[in-house]
């Protein structure tokens, strides 16, 4: 609980840091606060598409909240996140069965792949002692241009585009897609303005796999004891060892199930969002988001959760303040980077907590 | 022989500022800091020596204000971890939060909220000697520099004291903190003059995508270098080296290979490399704490 409330004071912190930064740049910090809040909350639309945006980050928030938890650090959920989104595009267009055998299959192929991925860097770890923070950076880039390559493959690549071919309608995670532009849809949704302005934006049912693979990994990591072995292989390698667990192993299993995790994210990106993949660039940074989610929610399963939600909607409201005041939404990763800061220094809040929550303990 | 300069010359061309980044990771890493966010004070740097060499016109005043600017934000990761026993990790991670969007948004503020800064002319940017850029030689010189700091000099030795035995550094009548702090600050101050390596030599701007990533190559480098000035500098070379294989086979026509898949090369080389040849590594035995 006091870690929680650490963050919350970090929070506040880094949000003061943002107005001061928008404040010394000669825009008015309540005006963009302002518009910031009115641009999430205020309509339907826009809770539906900060949650579409926070799904992605809860999950690659609990996929390095649960290495971290082992004692790995997963810089590598980028990479895991381009080999899920991958798989689920390349076999969201390749088959073709009954939604109902379809998405599960989709899924738990694109899960699978992405942790066997995730499982590499544990193994390299644990076998040849290559520091995970290496290897899951190599394995990043690796990922992004095998997707690359394999995107302008013949068959797959959208001729005159820098895109795949969509997925087919049968893979498609979007709740009520069809209906919602038939007649019948289109005549209920007029007649409930609320519902309808929700249902606008690609509302789909990632969020309820990512509430329960929250649910899962708290459950893992508290009341079994592998999550149990897990955390003491976390804690001290050396006397989790001593105690009989088997390090390597756990390391290996620890970075499946977070690149199982990641890969989540990807394909139900894919399948609810984007529905077919693109030549990257650069790296699209869920990966790096999902750090700070993790960092700020205290890599625990529902500090992640909440966490991911105030990202998602930092993220999505702060494009906002580019376009009605002209502030750069940039603010928003300085606005991060401090809450981060903060998170650093513990110390630096410990007294404000010691006045305000812990009187009754003084007492015990 | 042409083919041979032209990798020679290229791969000089792409390690320089993974080696400049990497060396002031060692020289952090070395007091016992633990620097992640080289990446971000790289970015920082590439930004501020593109700016400065736009509004100055002067490209070495420009590579100054990209090390000043490294170092400005260097001296948030020294005040938290060595001041308030910050965990070193997550206070690294922040900073390169801080620095790219510090450098995007001053860029935005500054030109009228573009994302990516005017390109400067040619004749502006750092002079290039005998077909390499002047900051390929100061990068090469640079690793003796440090080698020579480290090895042979007091201070370097009491540098690496603080990061090998702070207590016992601590007992000799040396203040470790002052120590860590010149570590991280130099870190800082190189990491930016490899990202001004980029942004007015390499290419003639700074955008958003100019350093994606190569923070994080150049601490990968460190550790393969296990620590070591010279080692480390090799390792830069060999990632410069697979970057310009991947041109070198890309630019030839009788090749089918896309130019994607062979842009896998050098992270596979380097995977490689370090499964086979990694053995045990030599961290600083203070290095995080």
């Amino acid at each position: 609980m006091k870690k929680f409330i650490l963050s919350f004071f970090c929070v506040i912190g880094g949000l003061l840091v943002g107005s001061i930064v928008l404040k010394l740049s000669g825009i008015s910090p309540t005006e963009a606060y302002q518009v910031m809040w009115n641009g999430a909350f205020t309509k339907p639309s826009y809770i539906a598409y900060i949650i579409i945006r926070s799904t992605p980050l809860i999950l690659t928030g609990l996929s390095v909240a649960f290495a971290f938890r082992t004692g790995l650090f997963n810089i590598g959920s980028e990479g895991q996140f381009i080999m899920g989104a991958l798989s689920a595009a390349l076999c969201g267009y390749f088959f073709n069965f009954n939604p109902w055998i379809q998405i599960p299959l989709i899924l738990m192929l694109s899960v699978f792949i992405a942790s066997l991925y995730g499982g590499l860097a544990g193994l390299l770890k644990a076998r040849f002692g290559v520091h995970e923070v290496i290897s899951t950076i190599m394995l990043n880039w690796i990922a992004l241009y095998l997707s690359n390559t394999i995107v302008m493959l013949e068959g797959f690549h959208k001729p005159n585009t820098e895109t795949s071919q969509f997925i087919s309608q049968s893979s498609s995670i979007a709740i009520l897609e069809n209906w919602k532009t038939s007649e019948a849809g289109i005549a209920w949704l007029a007649s409930h303005p609320m519902l309808s302005d929700f249902m606008r934006p690609s509302i789909n049912v990632a969020i309820v796999l990512a509430l329960l693979a929250t649910f899962f990994i708290w459950l893992i990591l508290n009341r079994t004891s592998f999550g149990f072995k897990l955390k003491a292989v976390g804690q001290s390698l050396e006397a989790a060892r001593y105690a009989g667990i088997n390090v390597n192993k756990k390391m290996t299993y620890s970075m499946m199930i977070a690149g199982g995790l990641s890969g989540l994210a990807g394909a139900t990106h894919v399948m609810g969002v984007s529905k077919n993949i693109a030549i990257l660039a650069a790296h699209e940074g869920y990966g790096f988001d999902g750090i700070a989610v993790s960092l700020i929610g205290a890599n625990s399963p529902f500090g992640v959760l909440i966490s991911g939600f105030f990202l998602g909607t930092l993220k999505y409201s702060g494009q906002k303040i580019q376009s009605a005041l002209e502030a750069p939404s940039e603010v928003i990763s300085i606005m991060i980077g401090a809450i981060i800061f903060f998170i650093a220094i513990p110390s630096l809040f410990e007294p404000l907590y010691e006045k305000f929550f812990s009187v009754g303990r003084k007492r015990e | 022989m042409k083919d041979f300069i032209f990798l020679f010359s290229t791969t000089l061309m792409y390690a320089t500022p993974l080696m400049f980044t990497a060396l002031g990771g060692l020289l952090s890493e070395k007091t016992g800091v633990i620097n992640i966010g080289l990446e971000g004070m790289m970015t920082f740097g590439a930004f501020c020596a593109s700016v400065v060499a736009i509004k100055t016109s002067n490209p070495w005043l420009g590579l100054l204000a990209g090390g000043i600017g490294g170092m400005t934000l260097s001296i948030l990761h020294a005040v938290a971890s060595i001041k308030y026993k910050a965990n070193q990790v997550v206070s690294g991670m922040a900073i390169n939060f801080l620095g790219g969007g510090l450098s995007i948004f001053l860029c935005r503020m500054i030109f009228d909220g573009t994302s990516m800064t005017p390109p400067i002319d040619l004749e502006k940017k750092i002079p290039s000697y005998f077909g390499q850029y002047a900051t390929v030689y100061l990068a090469l010189s640079m690793t003796f520099f440090i080698w020579i700091i480290l090895t042979r000099t007091v201070l370097g030795l009491r540098m690496m004291s603080a990061g090998e035995h702070p207590k016992a550094t601590d007992a000799a009548g040396l203040t470790v903190s002052f120590y860590r702090g010149l570590g991280v600050l130099s870190s800082g101050f190189l990491a930016g003059i490899g990202g001004a390596s980029l942004s007015i030599a390499i290419v003639s701007n700074f955008r958003p995508t100019l350093i994606s990533g190569q923070g994080f190559i150049a601490i990968a480098a460190l550790i393969f270098g296990k620590w070591r000035p010279v080692q480390t500098t090799s390792a830069c070379l060999f990632f410069g080296f697979s970057q310009a294989l991947v041109i070198f086979i890309g630019g030839r026509e009788n090749i089918i290979v896309s130019s994607q898949l062979l842009s896998i090369l050098p992270y596979i080389l380097t995977l490689i490399v370090l499964v086979g040849f990694m053995g045990k590594t030599t961290a600083p035995s203070a290095l995080g704490e």
